[in-house]
């Protein structure tokens, strides 16, 4: 379909250049210099715009597809309307301050997002975090994962056409939901890790409610696997649906249970153990199919895995201080600031100032978050506030997949191939 | 500073410093990471070097930075991935004010595809080659660069079209 024709036919009357300039990208993608079907005389060729709001794109993504009857010919993704510029925000804040920030980046799985930053700030500004804070986060960050892959799951097999699944993740979700709130004092942005350890201790309640959890979560995934691994309906919707090739799947760039799915046993917390993951036993679970089938085994997997990850951090658990008893690199323990007045001048010049890496640091430090390997990159100018902070999203990365990997696909099939790469687009647009 | 490299990583530094003698500018570490900056024009030689010789052969992240007031102001970082040696790397080329342009390595790992276009979007570093070299995050009506650091903080009033907030009563 050539540009003047979708141009006729649209009239975009809001950012003008973005759309001529989108379309015209999609006219050019594949484009050979012969092009041999230049004439549709049947009319079967047709322009699709989904999106940016559409109940299915799990946020604001748009998606330009060019169809053929029922088959995409080509899409270009538009990508951008959750921008917030929080990599502009992060240079005009301390890296403390920035926190809550990161709490809205992938918003199914904050603590994640929290422990990344604090391990990268971590290593550049060489701060030592206690043995007991180093499992709280494990524990965390697993549920998170859990929490995570629990929505891709209800969202996913809704999007497959099963929409009472949906209240049942969601159930046991309620019940993390709760867990986070007993643990952190927040159940959805939870901000519970500081640099330099974890806020507060876990508490006996919490503790009980994670042990509970991790009781009777393996009985639920059971029934989860029970109805899906034999369904037909659910094989047939994604058995070689949104196929990413093993030899195409690093150079497109997949992150996370995305590559895992297509062969690669990469995960950063066996490439690069953080936190105390090199004394914990866990498996990586890889497919080799690389379609939507091989994803959902993968995540369900990557489930009893964070169980079992969950159940050693609990009997590891050592005692002693959660956060490190270093005034020049972490807050102060409550206690301190209320009774004695080192404490309070400490916790304001935290506040005020925050920590301060040496000059001229460069240091990346990359976490695997439920999505895949989520980095912080900081450049340090020795003063509070980092000269510049990228951060290495993984559904940004996943989104690149899912342009290259609709092509030839059924317009049917877009929703569970978005539902299966499972991006959030907090992350994705910064 | 003395270097303190893997087996893996001393061996791709050195090849590179055989192979690239005249291009190579300078290796070193900070907190633990290894950093290569290279000359701008032999980017694409080094990286394909990299990904057949070196196993480097998942990138996972193009990083822009603005050295406000440096010569060279721009510099483009590149995060290597060898899954065989289990080894990150960092590859650094500069390019200056007048005209940040550099050349695309979407030919060698395809997915620098929509980092590039990022790194364009945020500091108008171009990349020559570039298959589709749009903005990702804004609107191609927006004129400016908003991660150099002289674009401030709240914006520019006016700089974007915003849409009509009252409903269409035609």
């Amino acid at each position: 379909m050539k540009l003047s024709d979708i141009q006729s036919k649209v009239h975009s009357t809001f950012f003008k250049e973005h759309q001529r300039k989108l379309y015209q990208s999609l006219e050019d993608k594949h484009t050979t210099i012969e092009q041999l079907d230049d004439g549709d005389p049947l009319n079967s060729k047709m322009i699709l715009n989904m999106g940016p709001q559409h109940p299915a794109t799990h946020g604001v993504i748009r998606l330009v597809l060019q169809l053929h009857g029922e088959t995409i010919e080509k899409v270009k993704l538009d990508i951008g309307y959750l921008h917030r510029g929080v990599e502009k925000i992060a240079e005009n804040k301390t890296y403390q301050e920035f926190m809550p920030y990161t709490d809205r980046m992938d918003y199914l799985s904050p603590y994640s997002n929290n422990v990344a930053l604090c391990t990268a700030v971590e290593k550049i500004a060489d701060v030592e975090v206690p043995e007991r804070a180093h499992y709280i986060r494990m524990i965390g960050c697993e549920l998170a994962r859990i929490s995570s892959h629990l929505l891709w799951l209800g969202t996913m097999v809704m999007d497959a056409g099963a929409v009472s699944f949906f209240i049942w993740t969601f159930k046991e979700r309620e019940k993390i939901y709760d867990i986070m709130d007993r643990l952190a004092g927040h159940r959805f942005t939870v901000s519970h890790a500081r640099i330099g350890g974890v806020a507060n201790d876990i508490t006996d309640e919490a503790m009980g409610a994670i042990k509970e959890f991790t009781q009777m979560f393996p009985k639920e995934l059971k029934d989860y696997h029970k109805l899906l691994d034999r369904n037909r309906l659910f094989f047939d919707r994604n058995e070689a649906v949104g196929v990413l090739k093993t030899k195409d799947a690093l150079n497109i760039g997949a992150k996370g249970p995305v590559l895992r799915a297509a062969g690669y046993a990469y995960d950063v917390r066996k490439f690069a153990p953080y936190a105390r993951y090199d004394e914990v036993e866990f498996g990586i679970p890889t497919r080799l199919e690389g379609d939507n089938l091989a994803r959902y085994f993968v995540r369900m997997e990557e489930m009893s895995e964070s169980i079992r990850i969950i159940r050693q951090c609990i009997d590891k658990l050592p005692k002693g201080l959660v956060r490190t008893d270093n005034a020049k690199q972490a807050y102060p323990s409550k206690d301190e600031v209320y009774y004695s007045m080192e404490g309070m001048i400490h916790d304001f010049m935290m506040t005020d100032t925050g920590i301060c890496p040496p000059e001229g640091a460069e240091s990346y430090h990359a976490v695997e978050a439920p999505k895949g390997e989520l980095g912080y990159f900081i450049q340090s100018d020795g003063t509070g506030h980092p000269w510049r902070m990228k951060i290495n999203a993984p559904s940004f990365a996943n989104l690149q997949v899912l342009e290259n990997i609709l092509d030839g696909e059924m317009v049917a099939d877009t929703v569970v191939i978005i539902g299966g790469l499972d991006p959030v687009m907090g992350e994705a647009d910064k | 500073m003395a270097l303190e490299l893997n087996e893996s990583l001393q061996k791709t530094i050195d090849g590179l410093s055989d192979q690239f003698t005249e291009k190579l500018i300078e290796v070193y570490q900070s907190t633990g990471d290894t950093f290569v900056r290279i000359e701008a024009e032999a980017l694409v030689e080094v990286c394909t070097y990299l990904k057949n010789e070196h196993h480097f052969v998942y990138l996972t992240d193009i990083i822009g930075t603005d050295r406000y007031t440096s010569d060279e102001r721009f510099e483009v970082i590149y995060n290597l991935i060898c899954l065989k040696n289990q080894t990150r790397l960092f590859l650094k080329v500069r390019c200056d004010e007048e005209s940040p342009v550099l050349t695309t390595v979407s030919t060698v790992w395809k997915s620098a595809n929509w980092m590039e276009r990022e790194v364009y979007d945020m500091f108008g570093v171009r990349f020559n080659d570039h298959p589709d070299l749009r903005r990702i995050f804004l609107p191609e009506d927006f004129d400016y660069f908003p991660l150099r650091k002289e674009f401030p903080l709240l914006g520019i009033q006016g700089s974007i079209e915003l849409p009509n907030t009252t409903p269409d009563t035609e």
